[in-house]
């Protein structure tokens, strides 16, 4: 992979991504050190049951995206329900009403390719399970701005259908297993 | 690197634009503006962000183009219901003590706020006391807005939220359906007026007792927010109310300690009296 000091992670889940979660976010260790952003479909008027499902389990604080928030290290953030996640481009969260964008808000290609022009190189996306199409250009953003595109494999995913389609979109992705992610992610976060 | 020059690019578009037309959106939120530019790029079918700058800066008929792009936004009627509740519950009863009242509905973009709360206010018997107030900087908008019809297929979602919000009539006793569209009824817009208006360029223009503006600061970079809630702070009669977008807050602004928390969950303020 590149040499570049990662700064930050997107993640992008859908059908599954619950479960998902929760073999990956919990494992990552104590002294991780990189924000990671996180999308995930939720139905919209669901309020964020995942936020505290994950502060329960996790050992780096995790927290809903407010707008307009400073991104700090070692946070995760979940986008809210009903809302895009963006990254602005002074490196503070921005959330969005606009119109859902493959049928989704959040939408895992709003949170990438505003990442990918924020962070450039420096961000590692992750596309887990799901059964749409959503994250596939987000990802192929991410690896146009030579950033690390990882996906889920989708013969193990709950859900092939988005893993597949990012692997379509970004045939050079590296695929993973939850356990190479967990190992790959710790790798980052705790480098320096 | 081409998008470096696609970044560059978008800057002198939103110059050319205020130069131009007086449209400012040099100080929304970057990212969500490019998308939305990178939008109109592709559908208005521009090979490049400049090349549509040529064509707006010459050619005045394609702004109305431009801008559905850069301000539109669809809404739904009583969209978060819980925020709907609380006014009727909450903030109503204090309005009730006015003999008149003033509402705001600034970035009404398409109306459905307006009519929302129109027939809020009909329910809880304060519409004939009350002139609102339907803003926006999109002339196709608020046209939209005054004309309030809707594609049928939406109503459903209303008439849920109304449910929701604690409604005490029926959504249907409002609007008559006819080849797959909704028309509202015109007694709901009988008190309201409908204006251009920027929260990024214009000033006070009456004195209110409630101002709801959702999910529009949103899209502002922080100094305009501030000049929008201090522009609200203004227009705010003694112990008015502000509503905010669900995640939105004053938290951040530099006029938080002018208003005090009416209902927190809900971004329900109040404008606080020394």
């Amino acid at each position: 992979m590149t040499a570049t000091p990662m700064k930050a992670v997107a993640i992008g889940a859908s059908a599954g991504a619950v479960q998902a979660l929760l073999t990956i976010l919990p494992a990552l260790p104590a002294s991780f050190s990189l924000p990671v952003l996180v999308v995930v479909h939720v139905p919209a008027d669901r309020s964020n049951v995942l936020v505290p499902l994950f502060q329960s389990k996790c050992r780096i604080t995790v927290k809903e995206a407010e707008d307009k928030e400073p991104i700090q290290s070692g946070v995760i953030y979940f986008a809210p329900s009903d809302y895009h996640l963006l990254v602005e481009t002074d490196g503070c969260l921005a959330l969005s009403t606009d119109e859902l964008v493959n049928y989704s808000r959040p939408s895992i290609d709003v949170l990438f390719e505003s990442a990918a022009d924020f962070y450039g190189d420096a961000l590692a996306g992750v596309i887990l399970t799901g059964a749409n199409h959503d994250g596939a250009a987000g990802l192929r953003a991410v690896m146009d701005v030579g950033g690390v595109a990882i996906v889920e494999n989708p013969d193990g995913a709950y859900a092939s259908a988005m893993p597949s389609a990012a692997l379509e979109a970004t045939p050079s992705a590296t695929i993973m297993n939850h356990a190479q992610i967990v190992t790959y992610l710790s790798s980052l976060g705790t480098a320096r | 690197m081409s998008d470096q020059v696609e970044d560059l690019e978008i800057q002198l578009l939103l110059e050319a634009l205020f130069q131009r037309y007086h449209y400012d959106f040099r100080h929304y939120a970057r990212a969500s503006i490019k998308r939305r530019l990178i939008q109109a790029r592709l559908q208005l079918g521009f090979p490049t962000i400049s090349a549509m700058q040529d064509r707006v800066l010459h050619d005045a008929s394609m702004l109305p183009r431009l801008l559905d792009f850069l301000t539109v936004q669809v809404s739904e009627m009583f969209r978060d219901p819980t925020y709907f509740k609380a006014l009727r519950e909450k903030v109503l009863p204090h309005l009730r003590t006015y003999p008149s009242l003033k509402v705001w509905i600034a970035g009404s973009s398409t109306g459905e706020e307006v009519y929302s709360m129109a027939i809020l206010f009909k329910e809880e018997g304060l519409y004939d006391r009350t002139i609102f107030y339907a803003t926006d900087i999109n002339p196709e908008a608020l046209a939209a807005a005054e004309a309030g019809v809707y594609a049928i297929d939406r109503i459903r979602k209303f008439t849920e939220n109304h449910q929701k919000s604690g409604g005490k009539s029926s959504l249907s006793d409002y609007y008559t359906a006819a080849y797959g569209r909704a028309a509202f009824d015109k007694s709901l817009r009988e008190h309201v007026v409908f204006s251009d208006h920027s929260l990024v360029t214009d000033a006070v223009f009456a004195e209110m007792h409630l101002i709801s503006c959702r999910n529009v600061m949103i899209y502002f970079d922080r100094p305009l927010q501030d000049r929008a809630i201090g522009l609200f702070h203004e227009s705010l009669a003694r112990k008015g109310f502000l509503g905010l977008g669900s995640k939105e807050s004053l938290r951040f602004s530099s006029h938080a300690g002018a208003f005090t928390d009416f209902v927190a969950g809900e971004k329900i303020y109040q404008r606080r009296e020394p």
